[in-house]
C-alpha cells in the first residue's frame, strides 16, 4: 500500500485504504499536462495476512480432502486380469484406453469424457448461481496450490508484515538462507506435484522406480519438468493474477449470479459512515466499520470487499472471517461481510423478512440439465456393449462388375472385441436376396460367415459381398444389415448389427 | 482523440476515448512481466538463429552450430521405418506367396504394403481403385486374362505383358483379320454377331449361325470353345459381361477384328524387389476377384 490514492471519491468509499486496482492512478492534472500513461506495469507484491474462522477451516479442509486425494489416487490398485493395466485410475495413450476402477473406456467411446465435461460445465454454472465463485475461492488447483504455497511462505518467512519487512530489506544472511530455504521447498512440492500429475497417465510405482533408478524416458522428464515448472511459476509467483489475468472465468460469472445468489457482500447500509472505533461503544448513529482494514489484509487477491462485487473476488470468504473476528471483539453481530445476496440486503433495508430463494429458473434449469445428462450417461454406461461394429463400405471403386454380370462391392469390417477373451461370431446379412459373402482371398462366397477376435482388440476384415444385379432391381442403392452374432462356449453373449448399403450401377 | 481522454470515475484509470454505445474502453498498462516475455522470445530468437540454420548465404546458408539438417531426420526416420518393419518384411521374404495370404499378420501387412506400391506404380493406368478403364483391366473384378490366382499374378507382375525388354514376358498376339484381308468384311460381320450371341446380347440369328463357322476356323484355337477364353495366351473370355476394350457393341467387335489392339504392361522385377512384388500380388488378389 503506501499509494497516494488519488482516485475520485465517489460513494463515500475513498478512505478504503487498502490497495488500488493499478499501480500507476494518474490524476486528471497528469492528463491535462500530457503525460502518457505508463506503458507497463510493475507487479504488486501482495502479502495477505493469516485468518482465522470458520471459512478458513473449511479451505483448510478442502485442501487437504483435494491434495489428498490428488497424490493418493495415482497409487490404488485394481486388479484388472495378468495382462492390464493394475492401476485403478489411469489414462493411457499408448494402448488408447481409460481406466477408471471397474470401467474401461476405449479411445472410440471419448464421448463419455464429453459428457462428464458438460455434467462439469453444468456443475459449475449451478454452483455460481448459487453461491458465486466459491469453485475459484475453494476447489480451483489454482487457490489450493496457491494456499499451500503461502502456507509455506508464512511458515518460513512470518506473516503478511515479516513478509513485507523482508520484501524491503537489504540482502542478507538470514533472508538469503530464508529465501532459497522458501524455493527449495517450493520446488520439492511443484516436483511432487508434476510427477503425481504424470503418475495418472503410466504406472505409478514404475515411474517412480524409474526416476530413482534414473532409467526415466526424457518424454516422461519433459512432462514431469513442464508440470513442475507450472506448479512453482503458477503458486509461487503468478497467483492471483492467474485468476485476474488469465483466467476466463471472471468475466463469464457475471452473467452466471443474479439478485439471488449468495455472493460474498460488504452490507454498505450497515457498515456506512465507517469511523475508528467508537471509545464508548456506541454505535448507533453511525456505522458498524471500524475501517480497520483487516478485510483488505486478508484477501488474497489483494482487493477491498467494500468497494462492491468485483472481478478480481474469488469468492473465498477470508474476508467474512476476519470481520467477524473483529465484530466479535467490539461486540457488535456478525455478518458485515456475509455470503449475502442483493434481494436478502434490500429486503433487510425495508425491514422485510430477508428471503432466500433458492429455486429459481436458473438453478432449476441447470439441476434439471445435470440430472438429464447424468441420466443419460448413466444409462448409456450400464447399457454398454463389450462388442461393437464398424463398417466402412468401399467407395473406390464403388462396385464391381463381375463376369457372371453379379455386382460386387467391398467393405471394411472392424470388430471391437471390449472383453479379455477370444470370441468366435457368426456374421449373416439381410436385404439382399440371393448375395453372398467372401473375406479378401478366399475363393468361395458363402451366405455365413465365420469371425473370429482376439482379447480387447479391434479385428479389421476386408469383406466382399456380391449379388446378382436382377436383386437390385435398377435400384442403385441398397439398405443392407449386417449382423454380428457370437457363438461359442462364451457366457453373455451379444450380438451387435451394422446397417450399410449395397451399391449397384445408375440403371440407364 | 486525446481531448476525449479522461480518467474513469469508478476504475480510476485513465480512458482510450473510445466509446462504443456509451461503453469506454480503459487504458490499462500492460504488467512488466509481459514485456519481459516479450524480451525473452527476442533472446530465444537469436539463439535459435546461432544455433539452426537461419540465414541465406547467396547460394548457400549459414548452417548453425548444431549443423542441423531436417533431410538427416527424414533419413533417420526412413531407415527407422525399415528397421521396424524389417522382421515381418523378413518373414514375407522367406514365405511363399499361399502361406501370406493364410497368415492374418502377413496378409494384412502385405495388403497395406503392396496398396502403398500399388498407388505409386500401378494406378496411373489401372486406377486408384484398380478398376482399370478401357484398355486398361479391371483388377477388382473376376474375369482374368491372363489368370487370377497368386502364380499367375506374380508372374505378370514380375515379367509384364508383350514387353519387349523382358525375355520372359507374356506374349499373344491376334491378327488383323480385317486389315491384313484374312477374312472378308461379311465373314467380319458374321463373327461379330456370333460373338454377342456368345454374350448374351441381341444378335442377328442368321448371320450369328454363318459366323459360328468362321469362329470355329479362326478364333477357337485362342479363344476356345464357346469363347470361354484361355488364360494360357491372354485370350479374353468373351461370353461373359466384361470387355477390356469397349463396350462389347458391335461396333467394337468389328474395330477390334479389323484392326486389333494390344495392351502392353512393363515388367517390374527389375525395378520392384521381390519382396515388394509379392506384397503387391497379395494385394491385387485381395481386391476382390482372385482366384
Amino acid at each position: 500500500m503506501g499509494q497516494a490514492n488519488t482516485l475520485p471519491t465517489e460513494k463515500g468509499r475513498s478512505n478504503a485504504g487498502g490497495p488500488s486496482k493499478n499501480g500507476q492512478k494518474k490524476s486528471e492534472k497528469d492528463i491535462n499536462d500530457n503525460n502518457p500513461p505508463a506503458l507497463y506495469e510493475k507487479r504488486r507484491r501482495w502479502h495477505p495476512k493469516r485468518v482465522w474462522g470458520r471459512f478458513r477451516q473449511m479451505k483448510w479442509a478442502v485442501l487437504i480432502a483435494l491434495l489428498g486425494i490428488y497424490y493418493i489416487a495415482p497409487w490404488i490398485r485394481w486388479d484388472r486380469g495378468a495382462d492390464a493395466a493394475n492401476q485403478a485410475i489411469l489414462v493411457d495413450f499408448t494402448e488408447g484406453r481409460i481406466y477408471f476402477f471397474a470401467l474401461e473406456f476405449w479411445q472410440q467411446e471419448f464421448y463419455y469424457i464429453t459428457g462428464i465435461l458438460i455434467l462439469a460445465a453444468l456443475g459449475l454454472f449451478l454452483a455460481t448461481a448459487l453461491l458465486g465463485r466459491v469453485w475459484c475461492g475453494f476447489a480451483c488447483p489454482q487457490t489450493v496450490w496457491t494456499d499451500f504455497f503461502i502456507w509455506v511462505e508464512r511458515f518460513i518467512e512470518g506473516d503478511r508484515a515479516a513478509r513485507i519487512r523482508l520484501d524491503a530489506a537489504p540482502w542478507s544472511t538470514s533472508k538469503i538462507a530464508k529465501r532459497t530455504l522458501k524455493h527449495i521447498i517450493w520446488l520439492l512440492i511443484a516436483l511432487v506435484t508434476g510427477g503425481a500429475w504424470i503418475a495418472y497417465f503410466v504406472d505409478a510405482p514404475t515411474l517412480v522406480s524409474d526416476i530413482a533408478n534414473f532409467t526415466v524416458s526424457g518424454n516422461t522428464l519433459f512432462f514431469v519438468g513442464l508440470f513442475t515448472a507450472t506448479t512453482y511459476l503458477l503458486a509461487g509467483f503468478a497467483r492471483e493474477q492467474v485468476c485476474t489475468y488469465m483466467c476466463p472465468w471472471p468475466r463469464i460469472q457475471a452473467s452466471m449470479t443474479d439478485e439471488d445468489s449468495l455472493l460474498v457482500t460488504y452490507e454498505v447500509p450497515r457498515g456506512e459512515p465507517r469511523a475508528k472505533p467508537s471509545r464508548d461503544g456506541n454505535y448507533d448513529d453511525r456505522g458498524h466499520c471500524i475501517d480497520c482494514n483487516n478485510c483488505v489484509v486478508v484477501c488474497p487477491t489483494g482487493i477491498d470487499i467494500r468497494d462492491g462485487n468485483q472481478l478480481e473476488c474469488i469468492g473465498c470468504g477470508l474476508c467474512i472471517d476476519a470481520c467477524d473476528n473483529v465484530m466479535d471483539k467490539i461486540g457488535l453481530p456478525r455478518g458485515l461481510i456475509s455470503y449475502d445476496s442483493v434481494n436478502r440486503m434490500n429486503a433487510r433495508q425495508h425491514n422485510e423478512k430477508p428471503k432466500h430463494k433458492i429455486f429459481r429458473p436458473r438453478t432449476v434449469i441447470y439441476a434439471v440439465l445435470m440430472v438429464a445428462v447424468a441420466a443419460i450417461m448413466g444409462y448409456v454406461l450400464s447399457t454398454r456393449a463389450h462388442l461393437d461394429v464398424n463398417i466402412l463400405r468401399d467407395r473406390n471403386p464403388m462396385f464391381v462388375l463381375m463376369k457372371d454380370g453379379s455386382i460386387q462391392n467391398g467393405y471394411t469390417f472392424k470388430i471391437l472385441n471390449k472383453t479379455r477373451e477370444h470370441r468366435e461370431y457368426v456374421l449373416t446379412l439381410d436385404g439382399l436376396v440371393g448375395a453372398g459373402m467372401k473375406i479378401a482371398g478366399d475363393n468361395a462366397e458363402t451366405d455365413t460367415l465365420m469371425l473370429t477376435s482376439e482379447p480387447d482388440s479391434v479385428r479389421s476384415y476386408k469383406l466382399y459381398v456380391s449379388a446378382p444385379k436382377s436383386v437390385l432391381n435398377g435400384r442403385e442403392s441398397t439398405k443392407v444389415l449386417f449382423t454380428l452374432t457370437e457363438t461359442g462356449a462364451r457366457e453373455n453373449q451379444e450380438t451387435a448389427q451394422y446397417e450399410s448399403v449395397f451399391v449397384g450401377p445408375k440403371k440407364r | 482523440m486525446a481531448e476525449d481522454k479522461k480518467i474513469d470515475p469508478i476504475a480510476g484509470v485513465e480512458t482510450t476515448g473510445h466509446s462504443w454505445d456509451g461503453i469506454q474502453e480503459l487504458d490499462n498498462p500492460m504488467p512488466r512481466w509481459w514485456l519481459w516475455v516479450f524480451y525473452a522470445t527476442i533472446a530465444f530468437s537469436v539463439v535459435y538463429m546461432v544455433m539452426y540454420p537461419s540465414v541465406p548465404l547467396g547460394k548457400t546458408y549459414f548452417k548453425g552450430t548444431e549443423n542441423y539438417e531436417q533431410r538427416v531426420d527424414v533419413a533417420n526416420d526412413i531407415a527407422a521405418a525399415k528397421a521396424a518393419n524389417s522382421e515381418i518384411l523378413g518373414k514375407i521374404a522367406a514365405a511363399d506367396l499361399e502361406t501370406i495370404l493364410a497368415d492374418k499378420d502377413l496378409r494384412d501387412f502385405s495388403r497395406a504394403g503392396g496398396k502403398a506400391v500399388f498407388l505409386d506404380n500401378c494406378a496411373g493406368c489401372h486406377g486408384s481403385g484398380a478398376t482399370g478403364g478401357p484398355g486398361y483391366p479391371n483388377l477388382a473384378d473376376d474375369d482374368w486374362i491372363w489368370g487370377g490366382d497368386l502364380a499367375a499374378i506374380n508372374e505378370t507382375i514380375n515379367h509384364g505383358i508383350r514387353w519387349d525388354l523382358d525375355d520372359d514376358t507374356r506374349l499373344s498376339e491376334m491378327p488383323n483379320f480385317g486389315a491384313d484381308e484374312i477374312l472378308e468384311s461379311s465373314d467380319i460381320n458374321n463373327v461379330s454377331e456370333y460373338v454377342l450371341s456368345l454374350s448374351g446380347q441381341e444378335h442377328d440369328a442368321t448371320a450369328a449361325t454363318n459366323g459360328a463357322v468362321v469362329f470355329e476356323e479362326q478364333c477357337v484355337a485362342c479363344h476356345g470353345e464357346g469363347g470361354v477364353g484361355d488364360q494360357g495366351v491372354g485370350a479374353p473370355a468373351l461370353a461373359d459381361a466384361i470387355w477390356l476394350h469397349g463396350d462389347g457393341s458391335k461396333e467394337f467387335l468389328t474395330k477390334q477384328l479389323t484392326n486389333a489392339r494390344h495392351g502392353q504392361m512393363p515388367a517390374w522385377d527389375d525395378r520392384l524387389d521381390e519382396t515388394t512384388i509379392k506384397m503387391l500380388t497379395i494385394y491385387v488378389h485381395t481386391l476382390g476377384g482372385g482366384q
